[in-house]
């Protein structure tokens, strides 16, 4: 990676009061040497930026990703917290605004107009804008430390420390390199004078940006690679956290909505009679492809809007269902791949995924309020810009004209990521037919279960082939659903591990879901790995590392887990254990689960072993609890959760019917890190994928039974051993 | 129907349809929105509150039922600032990712340990069925039996 460490791209200014703002572009990706500071950043104090150091001593981060849980706030403040030698107990974060138009024009100049790719969502070519810092607001692909936090926020604690050594040299009378930083104070051992950084933010805000901050070394870290509390908990145990559905503004009135039950169906007729009639209703908007009704309260809208009965229609979409969609898959993919004609022992499996949905605790929420050409959003969303974006373009007004708010998600998964802004659009829609009144609609779970941007439903075929003495000799796939070069990729040295993409178009509305695509090809091929070894007569988790020559990261998580698992210590009689090992999005995870299965065929997932590498771990708590979260959310997938699709329409409506796993269903999660120095990987999602086959390849060791597809409940678990 | 009840240690007078959730009464004509909406049919427990000290999932509590009742919601567990065992466990566990199933989570918890305070695991698997979609069961877990050993 080069350098990011030019003078353009880092900006500084001064606040009234006598503080320091600096901010960093996103140099790290795409060097250029245009400047990104405005020229009157110091009076208006509006440029975007990471580090905010005022006169009460208080280093304020601002971060432009929006915290769902996963820790990716505090993380980012711990890392430039850390490359200042800030005190920690005076650290405050803060989430970026949708809104600051003049740094997107700057930042729009400074790379010339030539986006880069990463970039690209984040960018809207429409209207020649981008997201603020190269750090736009997005915040997924599990991006914020590795990015963010790697080439910005340290890179600005680095920035900052050296100014502030600077402007102390000056107001001490010392020589700067006799000064040190600690718990935010600038110190002169020798003659026992320091200052405080925030006595010092306002003379540093005047001196020159260095051109080459040095980061610190790792070895010498104090915040960094320990636990520190998140910022947000406390309001989350207290019950004063306001997520999006919790807003509130004076006047609101509250819409609930029934739409088109197949995906692009349209509403055919509505009689709004019975809603009319009922207390509190207020009016009944007739949409293009909904109905909402709008009342002074939100149950009273519910039930108006159960009393109506809108026709839709199917969009032509009546006869696809979730037999008709695999049907299609199964033809793409054809014959199995072709095996070499030496081989001595052939393999050929079937495997598939259902379609998903987000399920995130907290509804599709939107409040908006429309007045003439202007319009204010409130929301919880992974990506601000572009929902403010899908706001404008539901009400076909300038993008300037819309201030969007961004509040607490109550889970994200990929639900709340651009393109998937359909509630904001209808909240949008209807808050411009009551305009001027602000209106929250929320969405009911049967809403949100039936009109997901589902993870894809997918099927791989794969074919593969041994010698004699067990060795594979190819293992080729052809899949359906959706695929790309990291989720198929297998750390195996393998002669000949062809992939082929053989999709088969489907109506039902896909999205990104924690992991993407990971989820499906995970299960796929450290499913057929599992088989290849159970062919080759010999253990997986040796199978796996012997064939690892080419991948020695792999090779050391692997080996780690099944040493912290005792894989090879005995089990009764009805149990096993599988292992399984993916890389996403720069992270290489290794997972050993223990199952028990009883006489009568139920599953017991008794404990999880997880190693990961994603390089260097930043908080050490939360690193580990999105590997327990990303375990737990895997294991809903790979046990219960399932998507079907009748008459073109979602046949799961609520959490009876679309399941997902408890506190009794949980196993005991053991969770190990290597730090290898590698690149930083993300966290987020990471750990989901090898969940499935650790668990499918565990009920294969202790019964016999190979689940190949999924969610395990379909089938009838028999011990065959 | 004029409905009365102490919410959180302070009575009020409602004027409201008798169907309507204790949840919906709680958060829009109340404005209590610490209690959370998840499903509507019972099922995930994000809208546990305590009615008469027990448990229970607010969304299909119809209001005329809690007439007379003493309910107590997230925002009234702690006393002066101070965090109750459960909140503080949750804080010093790091309990919540998202949060927002957690308020249900932890009234749900406060509710299983003022009946049992030091519950078996099969205790907790019995009771503790709230839906948590961040996956935070493994520390919900070991924070029920940080606070029952004290």
């Amino acid at each position: 990676m080069r350098k990011w460490t030019r003078r353009a791209f880092i900006g500084v200014g001064t606040l009234a009061g006598g503080g320091l703002l600096l901010g960093v572009a996103g140099v790290a990706f795409s060097p250029s040497r245009h400047s990104v500071v405005p020229d009157d950043a110091s009076k208006t104090g509006q440029l975007t930026t990471w580090l905010l150091i005022t006169p009460d001593n208080i280093v304020t981060v601002i971060v432009p990703h929006c915290e769902m849980g996963q820790g990716a706030q505090t993380a980012l403040a711990m890392m430039a917290a850390e490359e200042m030698d800030a005190d920690w107990n005076l650290v405050r974060v803060k989430e970026a605004p949708a809104l600051d138009d003049y740094a997107n024009a700057y930042i729009a100049r400074a790379f010339g107009g030539s986006v880069p790719p990463w970039l690209g969502r984040a960018f809207d070519y429409g209207t020649y804008r981008v997201a603020r810092w190269y750090g736009t607001q997005a915040t997924g692909g599990s991006t914020a430390v590795r990015g963010t936090g790697q080439y910005g926020m340290a890179v600005a604690g680095a920035a900052a420390k050296q100014m502030l050594i600077a402007a102390a040299a000056a107001r001490l009378g010392v020589n700067a390199s006799e000064c040190t930083t600690a718990a935010s104070r600038v110190v002169h051992a020798a003659s026992g004078k320091s200052a405080t950084f925030g006595e010092l933010a306002g003379a540093a805000a005047a001196l020159p940006v260095p051109s080459t901050p040095v980061l610190k070394n790792p070895d010498t870290y104090t915040i960094r690679r320990t636990a520190r509390q998140r910022f947000d908990i406390r309001s989350k145990v207290d019950g004063s956290a306001v997520y999006g559905i919790d807003f509130t503004t004076p006047g609101m009135l509250y819409a609930a909505v029934e739409m088109a039950p197949v995906y692009g169906g349209k509403l055919v007729s509505v009689d709004p009679a019975p809603a009319e009639s009922m207390p509190g209703v207020k009016r009944v908007v007739k949409m293009d492809d909904a109905v909402a009704v709008v009342a002074d309260s939100f149950w009273r809208a519910h039930k108006a809007v159960g009393a109506l009965k809108p026709q839709f229609d199917d969009a032509g979409h009546g006869d696809v269902s979730t037999a008709s969609i695999f049907a299609a898959f199964d033809k793409a993919l054809g014959e199995p791949p072709e095996t070499p004609k030496d081989a001595a022992t052939v393999v050929t499996a079937d495997y598939r995924v259902p379609f998903l949905a987000h399920a995130t605790m907290e509804p599709m929420v939107c409040t908006a309020r429309v007045q003439g050409d202007r319009a204010e959003v409130w929301a919880g969303v992974q990506d601000p810009l572009n929902a403010r974006a899908a706001a404008a373009r539901a009400l076909e007004i300038d993008v300037e004209q819309v201030t969007l708010t961004n509040l607490p998600l109550g889970g994200g998964f990929g639900r709340r990521l651009p393109n998937t802004y359909d509630y904001i659009e209808l909240g949008a829609r209807i808050a411009k037919a009551m305009s001027p009144t602000p209106v929250k609609l929320i969405w009911s779970r049967e809403n949100d279960t039936q009109h997901d941007y589902y993870r894809p439903a997918g099927m791989a075929r794969f074919a593969g082939a041994l010698d004699k003495a067990g060795t594979p000799l190819s293992a080729r796939c052809h899949y359906a659903g959706g695929g790309d070069r990291e989720s198929v990729f297998m750390p195996y040295a393998i002669a000949d591990k062809t992939t082929a993409s053989r999709d088969a178009a489907h109506p039902v509305r896909t999205g990104a879901w924690r992991s993407v695509l990971n989820s499906q090809h995970g299960f796929f091929k450290e499913s057929f790995i599992d088989e290849l070894a159970h062919a080759a007569g010999k253990d997986p988790f040796l199978f796996r590392r012997d064939l690892m020559t080419e991948e020695p990261r792999f090779r050391a998580v692997l080996e780690k887990v099944a040493a912290i698992a005792e894989w090879s210590s005995p089990l009764p009689p009805g149990e096993g254990r599988g292992i399984a090992i993916t890389e996403s999005f720069g992270s290489i995870v290794g997972e050993v689960a223990h199952v028990a299965v009883s006489p009568e065929g139920t599953l017991r997932v008794k404990n999880v072993h997880a190693v990961v590498d994603c390089g260097d771990v930043v908080n050490t708590d939360t690193a580990k609890a999105q590997v327990e979260g990303g375990i737990i959310f895997g294991l809903s997938a790979a046990m219960l959760s399932e998507i079907t699709i009748a008459e073109g329409r979602v046949v799961e409506k609520n959490f009876r019917d679309y399941r997902m796993i408890h506190v009794a269903d949980a196993p005991d999660v053991h969770v190990e890190f290597i730090r290898s120095g590698a690149r930083l990987g993300g966290l987020g999602e990471p750990a989901v994928p090898p969940i499935a086959p650790a668990v499918t390849n565990a009920i294969f060791a202790a019964t016999g039974v190979r689940v190949r597809e999924l969610p395990i409940k379909n089938h009838k678990l028999v011990n065959r051993t | 129907m004029s409905i009365t009840l102490t919410v959180n240690g302070r009575a009020s007078t409602l004027d409201i349809e008798p169907d309507t959730p204790l949840l919906w009464a709680l958060r829009d004509t109340m404005g209590l929105t610490g209690t959370k909406f998840g499903c509507g049919i019972s099922a995930c427990g994000a809208c546990t509150v305590l009615v008469n000290d027990r448990a229970v999932r607010s969304c299909m509590f119809p209001i005329s039922q809690a007439d007379g009742a003493t309910v107590t919601t997230i925002e009234g567990l702690a006393n002066a600032g101070t965090l109750n065992a459960v909140q503080q466990a949750w804080n010093d566990q790091q309990v919540p990712q998202c949060g927002y199933c957690q308020s249900g989570m932890i009234v749900a918890v406060t509710a299983l340990l003022k009946e049992r305070p030091h519950p078996t695991d099969e205790d907790i698997d019995a009771s503790i069925t709230n839906i948590c979609r961040c996956g935070t069961f493994v520390r919900v877990r070991r924070a029920i039996h940080a606070i029952a050993q004290g």
